[in-house]
């Protein structure tokens, strides 16, 4: 039973921050129509950012103070920022050509951003585990849980509350949910586009950086950590539907569901059935679970 | 038919003197310039494979690896497994695994178009990446597998035993020719095939599917048959890249590989036949000379990618075809 409860837990830390990229992925997608394939660069980058900032705080203290945990997120308001910029710059010129080139451009900024990481923080991986360490861990029955995974799983909960909450009950979400829609309409209706594509984009990003920003402590920054998450929310957003945010949650339920199951019964085959699922759902709903054709 | 393959005397008049340069070179370049040309032309022939989706069919893989990494594993396995060295083998092992595999994934490929084409070319070229980084004991995991320096032409042409020649020298005079043989029959085959009523069925597939179904080409058959090619092409550049390098690890199954065969062809010019093949010879050069110079080489590929796609998007064929165009119109 404990064992149990443990598994559920991993897949449901695993899906926190699966769906903090892979949410962030969908909403660009169903917004702008443009698959960003550095997106997963900007996790990383808000990995490594949170994991520089704190690690300069801490020096090498090996206690961490709990104001410490309050910075976790400058990691994501740096990769927003990073998102703000970008848009405008590279991609804005880019949604009247064919989508060929949208992706390529992406992939070049995949390729500079990598390389940027390297350039700012070195090769070697950056680690604030004292973080990680210094909430201790609980008992579960017999065994011990570390609790920053819990923390973690509870900012993933909150994140798709709120981004639930910011899509469906403000009036930026209307505007947003009108531009997805209908990006003419919204258009001749007075929406400012450019503004809200930014904005998007933004906020895209913010997410991605926070999932970066909250795994950090537990995982570490390290070079190419955003190349293998890309792929993983790509799964994600295609079992649940390019564009539609309740399916990248469901979509990453499912793949941390089956990571936990195949790291502990199928570990030789794990990927290959994700990447597998994907490409079954893609060939019998290729809109996805949730999404809309 | 012969009609429809003839090439124009434009093209011979441009194409006669590269030929006949690409077997000078050899004997006029260093050992090592030779092999990095080879490793040009394998990508070239990638490159050329690749176009026939992107610039004749009008669909983005983003999952090329997939065939590139089946010829490279298929030598290695006939090697591991068959304990067979010969070149033609190889060759022959690379297009059957790769036609085998284009063919499957293909069949799943081509029901969609656009943005779910290249994700799902993309995910399944995951799935052989996930495998080959997995199953070690069969694939030797990230160590990858060894493939010996081959025999040539069923075994009369071989590495001269002892001092005579080493493998470098081998590989940069009997295995470049090799090379590029094979590549003259591949752009010659690809030129008869984008030429042939097929190939113009393709584009007009491209250009407007509707259109297409109506006046009777079956779209989702031709675009199956399009994707087998461009795999088989794209497998004999895999089969040939494996002895140039001695080793195949999954890196070449990866998806950011893809992401290169794609660079290669928007570099040269998708919208041009010789676009690719140019394109592939020049990225190599770029990559080798990037690499040499800067750990972060990734950082010079990134730059030149995103400038060309904001400043150069008809690649370096379209950009120098535009400009001539121009000049003849001017005088």
């Amino acid at each position: 039973m404990d064992t149990l409860l443990i598994h559920v837990l991993n897949a449901l830390l695993y899906a926190s921050v699966l769906f903090l990229i892979a949410g962030g992925l969908s909403l660009i997608y169903g917004v702008m129509r443009i698959v960003n394939l550095a997106h997963g660069n900007l996790y990383a980058f808000g990995a490594y950012v949170t994991a520089w900032a704190i690690g300069r705080i801490l020096g090498g203290a090996p206690d961490a103070s709990v104001a410490l945990y309050a910075l976790l997120p400058v990691g994501a308001v740096a990769a927003a920022a990073l998102g703000a910029v970008l848009e405008p710059t590279l991609l804005r010129p880019l949604y009247k050509r064919a989508e060929e080139y949208q992706l390529l451009i992406t992939f070049g900024l995949l390729l500079i951003l990598e390389d940027m990481m390297r350039l700012l923080w070195g090769p070697y991986p950056l680690s604030i585990s004292p973080l990680y360490e210094g909430l201790g861990s609980l008992h579960i029955g017999e065994s011990i849980y570390p609790t920053y995974n819990l923390l973690v799983i509870v900012i993933g909960g909150l994140a798709a509350a709120a981004l639930w909450a910011f899509v469906y009950r403000t009036q930026f979400g209307v505007v947003l949910r009108a531009t997805s829609q209908n990006m003419r309409m919204a258009s001749a209706l007075g929406v400012n586009v450019n503004r809200v594509y930014v904005e998007a984009f933004t906020l895209g990003c913010f997410m991605a950086g926070l999932g970066g920003a909250i795994i950090v402590p537990q995982q570490g920054a390290v070079l190419g950590m955003g190349v293998d998450a890309l792929v993983l929310a790509f799964v994600v957003v295609v079992i649940g539907g390019l564009g539609s945010l309740e399916g990248a949650l469901i979509g990453a339920l499912l793949v941390g569901v089956v990571r936990e199951l195949g790291i502990t019964f199928f570990p030789e085959i794990e990927l290959a059935v994700l990447y597998l699922m994907a490409a079954v759902v893609l060939l019998i709903r290729p809109a996805g679970l949730l999404g809309r054709a | 038919m012969s009609a429809i393959a003839a090439p124009p005397r434009r093209v011979v008049a441009y194409a006669a003197p590269v030929l006949v340069a690409l077997f000078i070179l050899p004997s006029v370049l260093p050992q090592y310039q030779t092999v990095l040309l080879s490793y040009g032309l394998i990508f070239a022939i990638a490159a050329l494979g690749f176009n026939l989706l992107l610039g004749y069919t009008g669909l983005l893989s983003f999952g090329h690896s997939a065939y590139f990494g089946t010829g490279a594993y298929a030598v290695a396995f006939i090697v591991k497994y068959l304990r067979i060295q010969s070149m033609e083998a190889f060759v022959l092992g690379g297009i059957l695994a790769s036609a085998l595999v284009a063919g499957l994934f293909g069949f799943l490929c081509v029901r969609y178009t656009r943005i779910f084409f290249g994700i799902l070319t993309l995910a399944l070229s995951q799935v052989l990446w996930s495998l080959a980084f997995k199953f070690f004991w069969v694939t030797g995991g990230t160590d990858g597998l060894r493939v010996p320096t081959p025999t040539l032409l069923g075994g009369t042409v071989r590495m001269a035993v002892g001092a005579a020649e080493d493998k470098l020298g081998f590989l940069a005079y009997r295995y470049y020719y090799y090379v590029l043989a094979l590549f003259v029959i591949s752009v010659a085959v690809m030129w008869v095939i984008v030429h042939s009523p097929f190939g113009k069925a393709l584009q007009a597939i491209r250009d407007n599917e509707t259109r297409a179904e109506f006046v009777g080409v079956q779209v989702w058959r031709y675009r199956w048959v399009a994707f087998l090619i461009s795999g088989i092409f794209t497998g004999l550049a895999g089969a040939l890249w494996v002895p140039l390098n001695g080793l195949t690890t999954p890196d070449i199954l990866v998806w950011t590989f893809s992401g290169k065969i794609v660079f290669f062809t928007v570099l040269g010019g998708f919208q041009t036949f010789f676009g690719p093949i140019i394109g592939a010879v020049i990225y190599n050069y770029l990559e080798t000379y990037a690499v040499g110079h800067t750990v972060y080489w990734q950082l010079v590929l990134g730059v030149v990618l995103v400038v060309l796609v904001l400043a150069l998007p008809a690649g370096i064929v379209g950009t120098v075809n535009r400009l001539r165009l121009r000049l003849a119109r001017a005088s």
